[in-house]
């Protein structure tokens, strides 16, 4: 089973990256631009095939490690 | 006073730590290795600057997760007092000793260079040798070193006396200037700038040299 997670920042955090990304699509010509959030993307390859199994696993692991809810939200999508 | 090192592989300034621990306690620390899952009990643990795992993930990350992170959170809850700096504030927000977390510099610059800091509580072991100064000058060197944390935390961390040091100018988008936060019990402090490359004239100034005595003055 597959899992696509995606890491976003929370709304109401900064993202300078975002804002820098959003300034230089702004300069190359690129209008229409309202704003631009930057995140992550990570695939996992799982044995599991109980998807609630899985869906509960991948939960902790985002929690414990791949998204820091402090500063971030996560989305999971299995496949 | 026994101190330790913990060192992680991308790690940068755990030397420049253990000069600065045995320059000022008159003992070598331990260097202890991320693998070891247990040391000799210390008075006193350090997490020094760098950037441990090549920053993958986030700052802190994949450290905070080390096989010896479950020894050293272990013994920081039991109250060993514990100092991260820059990288080591990084590694215990990631590990929640600390509130918070740092994120990249909100003007996206590498920021090094000497910087003025507020002593905000000067009551603490790690900062009573500051008392009656109001700015001491550390050099600071991060792209990741802008504290955030929701406005409820950031009120309790000042109504409480936890943050312990602030930017004299911003630096880096931190939210309400922070630069250092102790935890709950005042034994944990994590911070961006280096006191530990502030202990000699030959290095600009021995405005660092408070912290270490500081500490060492209350576990002796």
């Amino acid at each position: 089973m597959l899992a696509k997670i995606h890491v976003t920042l929370k709304n109401g955090v900064l993202d300078p990256q975002g804002k820098a990304i959003e300034h230089a699509l702004s300069n190359m010509g690129f209008d229409g631009v309202d704003a631009a959030r930057q995140g992550k993307y990570f695939e996992l390859d799982l044995a599991e095939t109980d998807r609630e199994k899985a869906m509960k696993n991948i939960e902790a692991m985002c929690r414990k490690l791949i998204a820091n809810t402090v500063i971030e939200n996560y989305s999971i999508e299995l496949e | 006073m026994k101190s330790a090192v913990i060192v992680f592989p991308g790690s940068n300034c755990d030397r420049d730590m253990a000069v600065a621990i045995e320059k000022i306690t008159g003992v070598k620390p331990l260097m202890v290795w991320h693998q070891d899952t247990d040391f000799e009990a210390v008075d006193f643990i350090a997490l020094p600057g760098g950037f441990s795992y090549g920053d993958y993930l986030r700052c802190g990350a994949m450290s905070a997760r080390a096989n010896v992170m479950k020894e050293v959170i272990k013994r920081a809850n039991d109250g060993v007092p514990t100092l991260g700096v820059c990288n080591g504030f990084q590694v215990l927000t990631e590990t929640g000793l600390l509130p918070g977390a740092l994120m990249r510099n909100a003007n996206l610059h590498f920021v090094c260079k000497d910087v003025s800091l507020n002593i905000a509580n000067s009551a603490s072991m790690f900062t009573s040798d500051y008392s009656g100064q109001s700015a001491i000058t550390i050099p600071v060197a991060h792209h990741d070193g802008n504290y955030f944390a929701d406005a409820e935390t950031l009120d309790q961390l000042e109504g409480e006396g936890r943050v312990a040091f602030t930017y004299g100018t911003d630096i880096n988008g931190s939210q309400r200037g922070i630069a250092g936060i102790l935890n709950a019990k005042g034994t944990i402090l994590g911070m961006m700038p280096h006191p530990e490359r502030m202990i000699g004239s030959e290095l600009g100034g021995t405005d660092g040299c408070g912290l270490f005595t500081s500490v060492m003055n209350a576990v002796s």
